[in-house]
Order: C-alpha cells, then structure tokens, then sequence
C-alpha cells in the first residue's frame, strides 16, 4: 500500500451539501484520478469544519489549509496546483480560518491552546465510519468503565465534573443520573433529546452530522450509570443527515459489539433507536418529548412527578441534550479535574454557540464559559458586518434575551447570565447591527411563540395572540404606551401561570427588548 | 421517503407491515403515509387504516396528525415549499421573500397552486441560519435565497414536474 501523502477532508454537513459539496466531491475524486495522484491522496469526508455560509469547505493535511466556496469548476486548477505542484491556491483560500481549539475566557496569559471537548471530532474524523472514532480514543471511555468501575463512580465522576444541562435548564447532570438510579422500577430508560428548534441554534445537528458516535458513547456510560437497557435518540424530523449519519452509527457499534447483549463481554445490554420528530417546538421540552415518543399528542405534562422518577411509560427516565452528552465521554476518558480546568468556578467545561446574523463570519465555535458576548463577537466571528454598529444580539434564541452595548463584556456563563435577567438558553447568539429594526424583531419573536403553543393552558394559548395582535399595532406605528405596558403585563401573568416553560419564557424577550430598546419602541407609539 | 424518484407505489398495507403495531410508530407510520401519498397529505384513508392498524380510535389518529406541523390534513401540491420565517431568517430579509414568493406563486401561506405544482408554507427554524434566509424544496434545503434564486429554483421544478 502507498504512503498517502495528502489527506484532503470535505466538510459534508447540511449548509455544504446544500451549496454543492457532493458535487464538488465527485469532482475531486475523478480529478485526483485523471492527475495519477490517487494512490498518494486520500479525500475523506467529514462533519461541519466550523464554517456556515461560505459553500463548500474543504482542508487539506497535513498542511492544513482551508479552501472556502469551492465549486466543481475549480477542481482541476486546485488539483494541479496544491495536489500535484504543491502550491496552496491563494484565490480560494479561507483567511478566517476556524478555531480547531477552544476558545478562552480569558485571552492574556495563555501559553497553549487547549483542545476542543464537544466538538473535538467534529471536521476531524469521517462520522460514518467507527474506526476513525476508534482511532481517536472513542469507546476507550467505556471500555474502560465497564472493565474497572461500578455504576455509582461514574455517577460520582460527573458529579464532580460540575457538568449541567446544556439544553438551557442547566441542572447538574450527574445529580439527575442519580434520582434516576435511586429510583425505583427494573426498567429505565435514556431519552437524547435531539429536538432541537430553538431559532438560531444548529449545534446539535451538526454533532450529529459530525460525530455520531460520541452520542453512542455517552448514552451508553448513562446507561450503564442509571442501570438502563434501552436508549431512544428524539430528532427533528426536518434533520434527515442527522438520522441518517445516526443510524449508520448505531447500526455500526452493534456490528461491532458495542451495543445490543453482554457488551465488551461484560454483563451490560444497552440499545439505541432513533425517533423522527414531526415538527413541533414544544416537544423540545422534556415530558412534552415524552409524550411524543409514547405516540401521543406533544403536550407538556405536570411536573412532579419528574421524568427521573415517573418518564416514559411511567418508568425512570434520563432526558438529556445532545451538547450535554457529548460531554461525557470526555470526561470519563480525562477526569473530573480535568473537565474543571475549562470554565468558570460554577459553571465548568465549555459551551457550544452558534453566532449568526450581522456577523462578518457566522459559524459553530466552542468557547469557554464566561466568555464574554464581545470576544465571541469581535475576535471570532470577525466583529460586525461591514464594519458597522453592534446594536443587540437575542442570546439564547427566541425563548432567550435581548442583550444592549452594556452586556458585552460581561462573562457569560448559565449563573452570571442570571443575574442579569439573561440566559444562556441554547447557545444561538444572533447579532443585530445599527440598522436593525427591534420592533420587526420582537414582533417576530411573538409570531413564533404564537404558532408554537400548542394550545394545551389557557395563558400561553390566549396570551401568544394578544400579544402578537398589540405588537402588530404597536409595528404599524398604532400602538399606544398602554399596549407596550400591556405586552410586559401579559408576558408576567404568563410567566407565573402557563403550564410549562414555552409560555413562561416569553417574558424574557419582551422585559428584555423594553429594557435596552424601549426608546426605539416608543418612538412608534407617537 | 422512499418514492421519491423511483416511482415506487407502496400500499397503504405494505407501509403498515413495516411498522410493529404499536401506539410509539405512529409518528413513523404517518411520515411514511404522507410521504407516500401523491397529494402529498393524509387523507382519510390514511388516518382510518393507521387508527386501525394501532387499535386506536380515528379521532386519536386525527388529534396526533394535527397536532404537528409537518402532517397536513389537506392535499397539497406535488412541491412543498417551506419557508423558513424565525428571527435569524427574518433578520436576513425572508419578509421580503415572502412576499415575493406569494406574488410569484399568487398563492398566500398555506395555498396550493391553480396547476397543483406547489404548496407555499411557513416552517420554524430549519437550522441552517448560516444561509439565511432559507427554505426547504421537499427533502431539499436551500439557503442564500433572493428573488433570483427563487425564479430559477422554481422554473426548475415546474420544468422537471
């Protein structure tokens, strides 16, 4: 067999497919071929490099350039000028090239950079095959586990990790496991929530396009922790590579032994199966999702009993996101020391964003917590586009905060944000310039809230449309001071009375929009 | 969806067949419906065989379907449009994109085409923010959409159907 000498990796995620990556792909392949280089280039494909919005990314290692909006007409000259002749072809070239390291809280001071956690082999490896996994030290975590630990070290492990919930709640992880161990029943079971539908947040699908097996992983440490058998995988339906990456995955590891009976030969059996969503925000919320999941209606349910204690089917039940899983199996492999050395005293480890809208260079990032909104802004995605003002960013998507000039550099992490009448939420940060219309914003911010209620308690399902009917007035430059005191009166009934969190968030938007924009928002009451 | 291009017809009971009759398929079950009818809708055959097939009454089957957005109970047109309208997109101009797409399709949300080509939607965020404004063609995701792209998109498909 030949040394390959190049390994070119196409970045294969829904925005690249969608700009041409397979194409470009295709043209690679028989390039590579037409020049004689096949035996010496390897083209590997891979999940998000990090990029969004700049068409097809591709890197070639080892000297690990980037190239950007590659299309299949720019092959041939690619080929024959980095593959053949060795010389990097400027004219496609990434300058902005993305961060393969977390980003940290604080700049000053640092000697090295440190690895990536949750996205470590997000654009590295190729996700649908296991033995790159393998190769990185994937199922180490749980082959270790299952030869020398008992279930309630593990349980111990992640407690001290500090590790909570990044599906916005932030409860910590490991206290959850527990009351789901303790718990009463021979059956139990581990949920992933996949659903993810708040706007502006992409981080989910694209560790499941990029590295399907590191969910396996960590689902199976929970399971083996908690004493379940059986885990369920809820996704979007709308995320159909993420579905298919996935269940390539599950159906590799139980080729491979690492799911189904006796797994690594010991006496643990643990399954995963995938379920498709059919479209509907609520179910993001942990007992609606299970509602879903038994073949019902997504509707919230009365809470307690907790789905630790009484979850799907009335069993014990470990619901945890996506983020927070891919978490895990990092931790077990490297300590809970070791996870503490990122991140603030309260709020260990890293969070995922995805930082979009009037940004120079949108993407996926993975900073520190308490990174500060400016650093995120200004020294990764490029600052503002054009060159213009920063006016606001809606941190934590629709069910998040609006967030003024002041807030930039305060640390962000889930207990600071807090104290700010903020939150991290999700992670999606969306970036408003000068020219941003904050009215046309929370008004759009209402639609939503309006068409996702699911119509189940009376606050949330009558309060969506009274609040769109003021802001809609309000818009139209119809409004008077009583409708925009009505919009933070109505957002607090509901705040106090709706069912489940769907309702209760709206508050958040609208006090926060008032709070940093209400000068503009006035100015269309005259 | 497993007709798509390869003209494949799978009965109403050969779908089912696929599916253990339990109550936790029977979003799976109407996925599949759906996407195998030509009207691209469950109709009421479909909800009445799946309600029998889980043992369930129809009026479950009708309350789980439309509950979620991506059932529709009425027919539809042979191309589903979804444009995406959360606060990412809509900063990125789908407003305007909608607009246009009504005046191009002279149609409003949630209207089919006189010809029966398309079906004008809105859906929340499709996660692809990166390229907003954005939609989805069926399967197919598209994003850095403007009035252009959208006229070509479109003449494409009323080409191919």
């Amino acid at each position: 067999m030949n040394l390959v000498r190049n390994h070119v990796l196409i970045s294969i995620d829904a925005g690249t497919i969608m700009a041409g990556a397979r194409a470009v792909e295709k043209a690679l392949v028989e390039e590579i071929a037409k020049q004689g280089l096949a035996d010496e280039i390897a083209v590997l494909e891979t999940g998000s490099v990090g990029t969004v919005g700049q068409g097809v990314v591709i890197v070639v290692y080892p000297e690990g350039v980037f190239y950007a909006n590659v299309t299949p007409q720019d092959v041939p000259q690619l080929v024959e000028e980095h593959l053949l002749k060795g010389r990097p072809l400027k004219r496609l070239m990434l300058t902005e090239v993305p961060k393969q390291s977390v980003i940290k809280k604080e700049k000053a001071g640092l000697l090295k950079e440190q690895p990536r956690i949750v996205l470590r082999n997000c654009g590295v490896i190729d996700p649908e095959k296991i033995d790159e996994y393998i190769g990185e030290g994937g199922y180490l975590s749980i082959g270790n586990v299952l030869a020398s630990m008992k279930p309630e070290e593990v349980i111990e492990e992640i407690k001290k990790s500090g590790l909570a919930g990044r599906g916005g709640a932030s409860f910590s992880t490991g206290m959850k496991w527990d009351f789901a161990r303790r718990a009463q029943g021979d059956i139990k079971y581990i949920i992933c929530n996949a659903d993810e539908g708040e706007p502006g947040t992409f981080k989910d699908r694209l560790i499941l396009e990029g590295d399907p097996h590191k969910l396996i992983e960590a689902m199976l440490l929970a399971g083996y922790a908690v004493g379940a058998s059986k885990g369920f995988v809820y996704i979007r339906g709308e995320y159909a590579l993420s579905i298919e990456r996935l269940e390539k995955a599950i159906a590799q590891a139980r080729d491979y032994g690492l799911l189904g009976i006796n797994i690594l030969d010991s006496t643990f059996t643990f399954d995963i199966f995938v379920m498709k969503g059919a479209g509907a925000y609520v179910c993001g919320e942990e007992t609606a999702l299970i509602e879903s999941l038994e073949g019902k209606r997504g509707h919230p349910r009365n809470k307690p009993p907790y789905p630790v204690t009484e979850g799907l089917w009335g069993k014990p039940t470990v619901v945890n996101n996506v983020e927070t899983l891919a978490n895990v199996p990092e931790i077990m492999k490297n300590g809970a020391d070791w996870f503490r050395g990122y991140g603030t005293e309260k709020c260990p480890g890293t969070k995922v964003y995805t930082i979009i809208g009037n940004v120079a260079t949108p993407g996926l990032i993975e900073a520190e917590m308490g990174t500060t909104l400016r650093d995120i802004i200004y020294e990764y995605a490029g600052g503002i586009k054009e060159g213009k003002k920063f006016k606001g960013a809606l941190v934590g998507g629709a069910a998040g905060a609006f967030l003024g000039p002041d807030m930039l550099d305060v640390q962000m992490d889930f207990v600071n944000l807090k104290e700010y009448a903020a939150v991290l939420g999700s992670g999606a940060i969306l970036v408003m310039d000068e020219n941003a219309d904050m009215v046309e914003m929370l008004q759009n911010v209402l639609y939503f809230f309006k068409h996702e209620s699911c119509g189940h308690c009376v606050p949330c399902r009558l309060g969506t449309v009274q609040l769109v009917k003021l802001i809609d007035r309000i818009a139209v430059s119809k409004g008077s001071q009583e409708d925009v005191n009505k919009l933070l009166k109505i957002s607090d009934v509901m705040r106090d009375t709706s069912f489940c969190p769907l309702g209760q968030s709206l508050y958040l938007p609208i006090s926060s929009s008032l709070k940093y924009f209400r000068e503009e928002i006035d100015a269309r009451i005259q | 969806m497993s007709c798509k291009g390869g003209g494949e017809i799978l009965y109403r009971e050969a779908i089912l067949k696929k599916f253990r009759p339990s109550l936790d398929n029977i979003l799976y079950i109407l996925h599949d419906l759906q996407d195998n009818n030509p009207q691209r809708y469950l109709a009421k055959d479909d909800i009445r065989v799946c309600a029998d097939y889980l043992n369930v009454p129809y009026s479950y089957v009708h309350s789980v379907a439309s509950f979620y957005t991506m059932f529709s109970l009425e027919p539809r047109g042979s191309n589903i449009i979804r444009l995406c309208d959360s606060p990412p997109c809509h900063l990125m101009g789908s407003k305007s994109l909608l607009a246009y797409l009504k005046e191009a399709l002279k149609v409003d949300i949630g209207g089919t085409t006189k010809d029966g080509k398309f079906t004008l939607e809105l859906t929340s965020c499709l996660g692809v923010c990166g390229v907003a404004p954005a939609m989805m063609l069926n399967d197919e995701m598209l994003g850095n959409l403007t009035p252009e792209t959208v006229d070509a998109i479109l003449d494409r498909r009323r080409k191919e159907s």
